[in-house]
């Protein structure tokens, strides 16, 4: 039995990600993420939800981080050093790496530069770290004695993973964001064919099918090549790691081959260190990148210097890579603030925008847009989006279906009317129950699992002896009998059953009397028994013993004279209760007489 | 249950094991020790090495005198040295189905097994293991190819022959079994039959076993192995470590209530301590050079260099040793310490912290950044124009038999200033030198083996207490050089199983169960019984299905109903097809509330007679009596099948069934 509930947040919106999961009685917590469209409070997951009274600490069996995107991991020092929570919080090591990082960078922008209060501290984060057990990929990680996690590669951004949650025969899979088609830094997503009861699927992306990679590279690198040839600069915001990568590589690559001499700018501060973590967990982007770092570290840039905040007023052409990806803090909002006026500059979202966020209102369209302190910013620079962060579309989430084979879909952290379209098209192809609950909504979902039990190797031997040649139309039987004490289960064979409990078997036999009008001496009648038994039962032991009786199989039939009729014979047939139908069916059989003719 | 033992060097092991129905080879070792027995391979021409003497038999025929040579009263053969490779006579090896690598050193192997056998399996081992065992690979195979030779002497081998050499040639074993050096090709084709795993990833092998790596200390991915299925468990350690280095430290807990521990690869120096030794090697290294002679360590290109790196990186400043140089020679030089850099999740608790910095896990890579450590593919190229003495050479092979360390040692030897510093303890350094005595150079042994030591051993065994221990024979006596040694063999109760080379073992199991799935549908239908308190039992007829090893029973089918058939049944048609089985029954019946159900049903002329052992019941009219005794019920009637059913049902009903 899988319940399942979206308590904290998330559901059918792309704001943040934060789900509980109970099942077969363990309560595992999937991300902890925060909302960068809010200021305020709304932008933490409300715990409560979880348990309105008593500890998250006993609630919680274990959390679960699938990356270090601020949405997915954003809120947990608070989770666990405000709310308070000290049980184990499980990641892979790249996002336990990073993640720190990039919780103390937007700290410093909410707490130091915005002056806000009520926010966790340097401390907190370290404290969180702490609580940490950092993960290998197909490691299966023992939580408790029932709950066990196993991470699987998700591509995305560095570090990214899928989670599995079993307990006995039920299991979740939880995708976190994925991407089925690897890019120029990273993998594909890959899992086994691992038949989940429920799998969490993301669904940013849920109706897109995206046009070939290559085409999105080119059309990419024609829009910053003709705004800087015509000495206009382009501002791509991004997050320090991930995407930003990737696009460095794209331009550094473009750069070299056509020979372009625009200054390149990243902005400073993650960007060093951004591309040392990338060395240094190498091992978990491409396969491409693996192969040749020996020879050339992809990341280590030529062309790509870094910026400096007075480098935005200089004249000419350039190009600049700043964080954060959503224009809603920090230097890409002050850089984007100084550009947007002139027309012959550019923005370029590479990445997905939540509502709120001034990336969100110029790509829906907005051209004024209300700044702090009621100034109003009036965009005049040209507006590019390209979807250029590592979701799955639509086409790689039935993929990923495909390769997991689950029993139910639930679709999170996507928009409702593309998610409707999504579960259709699960539900015609696979036939599975697809759910998408909405913010605070809680699902459940029945599973049957089937019950591993020990069985005697005694009577599994017995069986399959029996069964060597199968035959489909006739499935043979297999009689045991199961013994449930405490939580054990065992199938043994009856006779063991008894023994161990000390049970003696009680025999139950049946001794019936058949007569036979045959005027014929008494072995010459059972000669001609025998031989009518043995015409009959051409499959069955019957035997004819020296003591004038016949046995077939367990059965014993003996003759004796009518004591008043000569002419009749008496046949006492005797079987136990375990011969029941072929005793039956001999006494039926042996009632209708003898065949005349014994030839 | 049957292990096969295919090597006989306890640190190089190669065992296949019969678990179930799988076949599994538990590490591929190659023996190298057998290349002791050949001449250097010098890469460039050696005086010294080409007049030595052909080597001459009592009688004075001279046949052999091309293939062996004498050198300072030892003789050896003059011909690119060959390996000693694990048995394969012993059992099919294309019936393999896994091959489950510990270490790199392990592997070495596996192009012989996968690329000569018929292998069709899979092998796996753990990323880091993959990457440095083919660095290894790469060393090996180039520094042999890079020194072409024609000469093949064969002659020796001839049994007639060799019982005519002198030791250790006459004593050599399976010298007929002994190949060259496989190529990069082969090398390829073997790894990429690999598959990459993770420590505690449980892989499934057929649905019968379950394999799993564990962390074993020992080296960068090293591990051991669980091979379990639902209640049998057999461990394999090979080549752990107790000791902090660089690599995650041993998981023990997982290998507790094994059924048998299989034990291989323990340290081969138990009398040195690791920690002592590298401070015997620094102070050696550092009194060479403070007199202006030069060290030369032949090493692997991973392992112990990374620690030895460390120590000297911390070691080099407080002893006035920043300007000289140290270069490290090796066609995979700059792979390894690369390598080393990225496997941070592979690495102690210490290193990884570093790496969330982010700065690299080994300080190799600020000595390099700081120019104090340079490193060279080979002596030839860059390296011949930035050579400066006195100076610090780490190079392979520690066999000195082949590779750049041929050359120091031919450039070195003469000076009593220069020093060999031999850390690693494969071979016996004597008979490494052999070749190249008379000699004037200093020679320094510091073995540091950081495997399982006999104390360390014993402690393990008390605290995961495996019901059997199967290890080489070697560790089940004293060394033969330590004879009185009694401490350095392996003590525990039961003794341990001991095998040797082409041996097969039988292994002690005792199995009594089977796991087996109860469909939910059938489940639904058991009617548990609550016998005693706490124990129920609900028999159960069910469906037996086997596919790939794994057992399930489902619900019956509902007989399907017979269609009408107007023809006349044959006498034949109605005989039971297969015999469908009844319960046991249990319990007694008590005559008086029988008695009382037969009336209540109809039976008016009951009569109860007593007997020694029970009761007998007669039906009068119906000419039928019932024997009831403790343990069993007689009906004994006509053949009146309704009434017969009928009592039977009544009787039943006192009856509990199994």
């Amino acid at each position: 039995l899988v319940f399942f509930s979206l308590g904290p947040g998330a559901g059918q919106d792309v704001g943040r990600s934060c789900i509980l999961v109970s099942i077969a009685g363990k309560n595992v917590m999937l991300d902890c993420g925060m909302h960068m469209g809010y200021n305020d409070d709304r932008r933490f997951p409300d715990f409560s939800y979880i348990t309105q009274n008593g500890r998250l600490t006993d609630f919680l069996d274990c959390v679960i981080i699938s990356h270090f995107h601020l949405d997915h991991c954003g809120a947990l020092p608070y989770f666990s050093e405000m709310v308070g929570y000290d049980g184990p919080i499980y990641m892979t090591h790249p996002t336990k790496a990073i993640c720190p990082i990039l919780l103390e960078d937007y700290r410093k922008i909410t707490v130091d530069k915005k002056g806000e209060t009520n926010f966790f501290t340097s401390q907190m984060i370290k404290d969180c770290m702490k609580k940490v057990v950092a993960v290998h990929l197909h490691q299966t990680v023992q939580v408790d004695e029932e709950l066990e996690i196993k991470a699987y590669y998700a591509g995305h951004v560095l570090g990214a993973a899928m989670f599995q949650i079993k307990v006995g025969c039920e299991s979740v899979v939880y995708t976190g964001d994925y991407n089925m088609t690897p890019d120029r830094h990273l993998g594909a997503a890959w899992i086994d064919k691992c038949r989940p009861d429920l799998l969490i699927s993301e669904s940013t992306y849920a109706t897109t099918i995206r046009d070939s990679k290559r085409c999105r590279e080119r059309d990419f690198l024609k829009k910053v090549h003709e705004t800087v040839e015509r000495g206009g600069k382009v501002l791509i915001p991004v997050f320090a790691l991930g995407r930003a990568q990737e696009l460095c590589i794209l331009l550094e690559t473009f750069w070299e081959r056509m020979n372009l001499k625009a200054p390149i700018y990243f902005s400073t501060g993650l960007t060093e260190k951004a591309n040392h973590y990338y060395k240094l967990f190498i091992t978990w982007t491409n396969q491409k990148i693996r192969k040749t770092f020996v020879q050339r570290n992809m990341f280590e840039f030529k062309h790509i210097k870094a910026f400096d905040r007075a480098f935005a007023d200089n004249p000419g052409p350039m190009v600049v890579f700043a964080t954060p990806g959503m224009l809603h803090a920090g230097q890409s909002l002050q850089i984007f603030r100084k550009w947007a006026g002139n027309e012959k500059n550019m923005v370029i979202m590479p990445g997905y925008c939540v509502q709120g966020t001034v990336g969100h209102k110029i790509l829906s369209g907005q051209r004024k847009l209300e700044m702090e302190g009621r100034q109003i910013l009036e965009v005049k620079m040209q507006v590019e989006y390209m979807s250029f962060s590592a979701h799955a579309d639509a086409k790689g989430i039935m993929q990923l279906i495909r390769q997991a084979e689950p029993q139910n879909v639930l679709l999170v952290h996507g928009e409702a009317k593309k998610m409707e379209f999504l579960k259709q098209k699960i539900e015609q192809e696979f036939h599975v129950n697809c759910y998408m609950p909405a913010n605070g909504e809680t699902t459940t979902i029945f599973t049957n699992p089937s019950i591993p039990v020990d069985i005697s190797l005694g009577l599994l031997k017995r069986e399959t002896a029996i069964g060597l040649l199968p035959d489909v139309k006739k499935p043979k039987l297999m009689h045991g009998t199961l013994i449930m004490k405490d939580n054990s289960f065992r199938l043994v064979s009856p006779e063991q059953a008894l023994k161990e409990l000390g049970l003696a078997e009680h025999q139950l036999r049946f001794t019936c009397r058949v007569h036979i009008q045959d005027p014929r001496k008494e072995h010459e009648t059972v000669l001609r028994v025998y031989n009518h038994l043995k015409a009959v039962l051409r499959d069955y032991s019957v035997q004819h013993l020296p003591d004038g009786s016949i046995t077939v199989e367990s059965i014993l039939i003996q003759a004796t004279a009518h004591s008043e009729d000569q002419g009749t014979k008496v046949l006492l047939v005797s079987w136990t209760y375990q011969d029941e139908e072929l005793g039956s069916y001999l006494t039926s059989l042996l009632k209708k007489g003898l065949p005349q003719s014994t030839s | 249950f049957f292990q096969y033992c295919l090597s006989g060097h306890p640190t190089l092991p190669c065992n296949v094991l019969k678990f179930k129905s799988t076949t599994i080879m538990l590490d591929c070792g190659l023996d190298m020790t057998s290349t002791l027995n050949f001449l250097p391979l010098p890469l460039v021409q050696s005086p010294r090495l080409s007049k030595l003497p052909g080597w001459v038999l009592k009688d004075g025929s001279t046949f052999l005198d091309k293939e062996l040579k004498e050198c300072s009263g030892h003789v050896f053969v003059d011909s690119v040295p060959e390996f000693c490779l694990p048995e394969t006579e012993l059992l099919d090896l294309s019936t393999v189905d896994v091959i489950l690598i510990s270490n790199y050193h392990c592997m070495m192997a596996l192009p012989y097994i996968t690329e000569y056998t018929g292998f069709t399996g899979t092998v796996y081992a753990t990323e880091p293991t993959v990457q440095i065992g083919r660095l290894l690979m790469e060393e090996l195979v180039n520094s042999i190819e890079r020194v072409p030779k024609a000469q093949s002497a064969s002659m020796w081998k001839n049994k007639e022959v060799q019982r005519l050499l002198p030791a250790p040639l006459k004593d050599a074993v399976e010298v007929s079994m002994w190949r060259k050096c496989y190529t990069m090709p082969e090398v390829n084709a073997a790894l990429s039959k690999i598959q990459m795993v993770g420590y505690s990833q449980k892989i499934e092998l057929f649905g019968a076993v379950q394999v799993t790596p564990l962390s074993s200390g020992y080296a960068l991915g090293s591990s051991n192995w669980i091979i379990q299925s639902h209640y049998e468990k057999v461990s394999y350690v090979s080549g752990s470590s107790l000791l902090t280095t660089h690599p995650q430290p041993m998981d023990q807990a997982s290998l507790k209530n094994s059924d048998v521990l299989i034990l291989t690869g323990l340290t081969q120096i138990p009398t040195a301590n690791p920690d002592g030794m590298v401070g015997e090697f620094c102070s050696n290294l550092a009194m060479t050079v403070r007199n202006g002679g030069n060290v030369l360590v032949p090493c692997y290109p991973s392992g112990v260099i990374y620690d030895l790196l460390e120590c000297l990186y911390q070691y080099i400043d407080s002893a006035g040793l920043s300007n000289v140089p140290f270069y490290f020679i090796s066609p995979v030089a700059n792979s390894s310490l690369e390598f080393s850099q990225i496997f941070a999740e592979w690495l102690c608790h210490n290193k990884q912290t570093k790496v969330y910095l982010p700065e690299p896990p080994f300080p190799h890579a600020e000595l390099i950044q700081t120019n104090k450590l340079k490193h060279y593919p080979s002596i030839h190229g860059d390296f011949s124009n930035d050579f400066k003495q006195p100076c610090v050479v780490f190079t392979g092979h520690p066999s000195l038999r082949f590779g750049d360390v041929v050359h120091f040692m031919e450039l070195w030897g003469k000076s009593s200033l220069n020093t060999v510093i031999f850390t690693e303890p494969d071979f016996s350094y004597l008979d490494a030198l052999a070749p190249y005595q008379p000699l004037a150079m200093k020679c320094v042994y510091c073995p540091i083996d950081t495997r399982l030591n006999f104390i360390q051993v014993s402690k393990l065994l008390k605290e995961v207490q495996p019901l059997h221990v199967v290890c080489p024979e070697q560790y089940t006596q004293p060394p033969p050089t330590q004879s009185h040694r009694t401490d350095l063999m392996i003590d525990c109760q039961p003794p341990p199983m001991s095998y040797r080379r082409a041996e097969v073992l039988t292994l002690p199991y005792k199995r009594r169960y089977e796991k087996i799935e109860i469909m939910p549908e059938l489940a639904d239908s058991l009617v548990p019984l609550e016998i005693k308190p706490g124990i129920s039992l609900a028999t159960v007829s069910a469906v037996l299905h086997t596919k790939d090893n794994k057992h399930v029973l489902q619900l019956p089918p509902k007989p399907p109903q017979p269609p009408a058939s107007k023809k006349r049944k044959r006498v034949s048609d109605d005989v039971p097809e297969c015999k469908p089985l009844k319960p046991l029954l249990s319990g007694s019946i008590p005559v008086e509330q029988f008695v009382q159900t037969l009336e209540k049903h109809g039976f008016s002329d009951v009569k109860v007679e007593d007997t020694a052992k029970g009761h007998i019941v007669l039906l009068q009219e119906a000419e039928t009596l019932i024997q009831i005794e403790e343990d069993s019920t007689h009906i004994i009637c006509d053949n009146d099948e309704p009434l017969r059913v009928k009592l039977r049902d009544l009787v039943l009903k006192f009856l509990q069934k199994f």
